[in-house]
């Protein structure tokens, strides 16, 4: 299967991004992936830039297994 | 998991949900304890290049945990994809190998090949140093845009590295890491029935974001001078203010208007629809306006440019609205499992 669509190299904004890798993704529990899940960290720490997307990613909060 | 016969080797032993202690024992027997935020780093980068060279030999480097991207199918095409990647720490990606369908394990047979047999999976990983990766330094890291930002588009150059070619995948979210490939195996193993159909689902799709801003038309902020009307300085301040406001209220509610508008059309060509929260902040950066919603939709890969072109298409021309598409993405908006788990 061949796509034309260049998902490489494609030079993407950061809070786009961060939106899909801290809000998307499989949630699965890592050993670590508390450290995400339990976004106080970046919630506090990164108000002022990816408020939203912290605030947004305790809503999607993971379940456990 | 046996220890390698290397000169240092580093035990990351404890439960990662408390305080990690690394024993680092050199051959001489002495044994010193280090904590893991403190001096490691060179010995976790030596063994990274002990472990490059040794690169057939499946085996856990201690001082590595694993970082796992992503979960797709097993095939030869997404082991030939993954050869060449590096990962988040400039680690080697490889796949790792999980969810053999093989009932007690005794059929041996080719897995993925049987037609009544859901195919095998593997996990995209790479093994990073734990000094880098343990709870102290994703705290750290995570307060650190800087971190933040080179560890999230190292993560993504994974994962779009995969669907440039065309390879389903289903990104998992930042900074998923275990201890070692065997907890990484157990892990998935037990979500496996969950990846298939998500698998299924995004195979031959392509994820887009549509974010639409409200933008007031900035170009007459004050159309009308008050000054023939005789007003003062101070009521014509106010005057001007007040078209100023109804202008931004305009452009909210003309965005919001063809955010749902949009949001139908775009429904008709996608085949699922994620929304985040609209964008705020600094990181933000330049934007027209206000960013009223920021949707992210599931759409067939050979409808991208319909896609595109008919959603902005179906905003041209409205005053006040600005429209952004983005992607194609790999979906990592649409790896999560439909129904959410109490």
């Amino acid at each position: 299967m061949t796509v034309a669509a260049p998902h490489a190299d494609r030079p993407v904004a950061l809070i786009d991004l961060l939106d899909r890798l801290l809000q998307g993704g499989v949630v699965i529990t890592g050993d670590l992936v508390l450290s995400i899940a339990d976004v106080d960290l970046v919630r506090i720490d990164l108000r002022a830039v990816i408020a939203p997307v912290a605030a947004a990613a305790v809503d999607a909060v993971t379940q456990p297994l | 998991m046996t220890h390698t016969d290397m000169a240092t080797d580093t035990d990351v032993k404890t439960d990662f949900g408390t305080d990690i202690k690394t024993d680092v024992r050199a051959d001489s027997d002495t044994e010193t304890n280090v904590d893991v935020t403190t001096g490691l780093d060179t010995d976790v980068r030596d063994l990274e290049d002990l472990k490059d060279v040794k690169a057939d030999v499946d085996e856990d480097v201690k001082t590595d945990i694993v970082y796992a991207y992503a979960v797709l199918r097993r095939t030869p095409e997404a082991a030939r994809a993954v050869a060449d990647l590096r990962g988040v720490a400039g680690e080697r990606i490889r796949l790792l190998e999980f969810g053999d369908d093989a009932p007690d394990g005794a059929s041996g047979g080719p897995p993925g090949d049987a037609p009544d047999r859901p195919p095998a999976l593997a996990a995209v990983v790479g093994p990073v140093p734990a000094a880098d990766f343990d709870e102290a330094s994703l705290k750290a890291g995570l307060e650190d845009l800087d971190w933040l930002e080179a560890t999230a588009r190292a993560h993504h150059a994974v994962v779009a590295a995969l669907t440039g070619r065309g390879i389903a995948v289903l990104p998992l979210r930042l900074v998923t890491v275990y201890r070692d490939e065997d907890r990484v195996r157990q892990t998935l193993e037990a979500r496996r029935d969950d990846f298939l159909p998500l698998l299924d689902r995004v195979t031959g799709h392509v994820e887009l974001g549509v974010k639409i801003y409200a933008a007031p038309d900035t170009e007459s902020p004050d159309p009308e001078p008050a000054k023939g009307k005789g007003l003062g300085v101070g009521r014509a301040y106010l005057a001007g203010r007040r078209r100023r406001k109804r202008s931004t209220e305009d452009a909210w509610q003309a965005a919001t208007d063809t955010a749902a508008r949009l949001r139908e059309l775009a429904g008709t060509l996608a085949v699922d629809r994620v929304a985040f929260r609209p964008q705020r902040g600094e990181l933000a950066g330049q934007v027209p306006g206000p960013n009223v919603s920021n949707d992210a939709y599931l759409v067939p890969e050979d409808h991208v440019e319909d896609f595109r072109t008919r959603v902005l298409a179906a905003a041209e021309g409205l005053p006040g609205v600005h429209v952004e598409v983005t992607g194609p993405w790999a979906p990592y908006s649409f790896s999560l499992p439909a129904e959410p788990v109490s």
